[in-house]
């Protein structure tokens, strides 16, 4: 990707997050917003970050793409222990413990 | 009166986001390691946090960029993990709407998962505080977050390429998402929507340009909310 492609993207998503945050703020104002919208809103972090996460669970680079106990088992445990806790450090802390641990192991046997 | 520590609404906003740095400075760190191996030179990486000033979808431009997707691809996917600001902006409205244009400009600015959090919780508990209180723990709340942000995406970019390999930092991206993604899983139809991107993800992994992502994020968004229709129509019925 070249320089110039690289500054365009910086700058659009620079303007569009802006303006996501300033919707309402600062054009809509107090007014509700239709509940279908909403409804859908309600899901769109949830809908993107899986979809990112999961190709690189299931085929590491790191691995040339081949599936690896180590990383999967650790991505399982985060998220059991984020969606068991609510908390994201516990749930960072736990992937981390789980993937050395399996990595460490798998250099013993 | 008692002798209270009655701290202003700023101290207090600086007080409550200390927590959150714990979680800031080593995403933004990574943010930087994971930038300089996406062949982002130091302008740039400064550039794009200063511009989005948004972890989670600056880490998904950078993937899409090394998938090397094409631009309109990038900018849409990476917006859309931002998408569930347009809440955190119709939410606090009512709170900080009244404030001045320039103040709005940079609430708007500021406008992050954390700052939105405290806010909303503490404005709720608060009700007799002014705008001007109002406003001012707002911006106390963002005033360790965003230096914090930056010198820790500057250090990671300096420091990123002398990290050892056995630290398998490849895998801290997919962590730190997780991470993320298990708090958010608050009902079923949050649970849906996420399997559906995970597995839709996987599914159309093979549709070139990044493309299969996007397709996974609108099935898995239109799989929440009807999920979240179904169930509202069953409680009514009941």
């Amino acid at each position: 990707m070249s320089d110039t492609q690289i500054w365009i993207i910086i700058a659009a998503l620079g303007v569009g997050t802006f303006l996501i945050r300033f919707s309402f703020l600062g054009l809509v104002g107090s007014k509700p917003m239709p509940p279908i919208v909403v409804r859908h809103l309600r899901y769109a972090a949830v809908a993107v970050l899986p979809g990112l996460v999961a190709p690189l669970v299931v085929w590491p680079n790191a691995t040339d793409g081949t599936f690896d106990p180590a990383r999967t088992l650790a991505a399982l445990v985060t998220l059991a222990v984020g969606y068991g806790t609510r908390n994201v450090l516990w749930s960072m802390g736990a992937g981390a413990v789980t993937l050395y641990g399996v990595m460490a192991f798998q250099t013993l046997i | 009166m008692s002798i209270s520590i009655s701290k202003s609404p700023f101290r207090r906003g600086v007080f409550d986001a200390l927590p959150f740095l714990i979680i800031v400075a080593p995403f933004a760190f990574l943010f930087g390691v994971v930038a300089v191996e996406a062949g982002l030179n130091m302008a740039q990486i400064i550039g794009m946090s200063v511009a989005v000033f948004a972890g989670a979808s600056q880490f998904t431009a950078l993937q899409l960029m090394q998938d090397a997707a094409p631009m309109v691809v990038v900018i849409t996917t990476a917006l859309a993990v931002n998408l569930r600001m347009v809440m955190y902006s119709a939410a606090i409205t009512p709170h900080l709407g009244q404030a001045s244009t320039l103040q709005r400009v940079f609430l708007a600015y500021f406008l992050v998962d954390q700052t939105y959090a405290l806010s909303v919780s503490r404005f709720e508990q608060t009700p007799e505080w002014t705008l001007a209180q109002r406003v001012a723990y707002f911006f106390g709340a963002i005033t360790p977050l965003y230096p914090t942000w930056m010198i820790s995406t500057v250090l990671g970019a300096m420091l990123g390429t002398q990290i050892p390999d056995w630290l398998a930092l490849d895998f801290a991206v997919p962590i730190c998402f997780l991470a993320l993604v298990g708090p958010m899983l608050r009902t079923p139809a949050h649970i849906a929507a996420a399997l559906t991107s995970g597995f839709a993800a996987l599914a159309f992994a093979f549709v070139p340009n990044g493309m299969g992502l996007l397709i996974a994020a609108v099935l898995a968004m239109s799989v929440g909310a009807q999920i979240e229709l179904w169930q509202e129509r069953r409680g009514q019925a009941q």
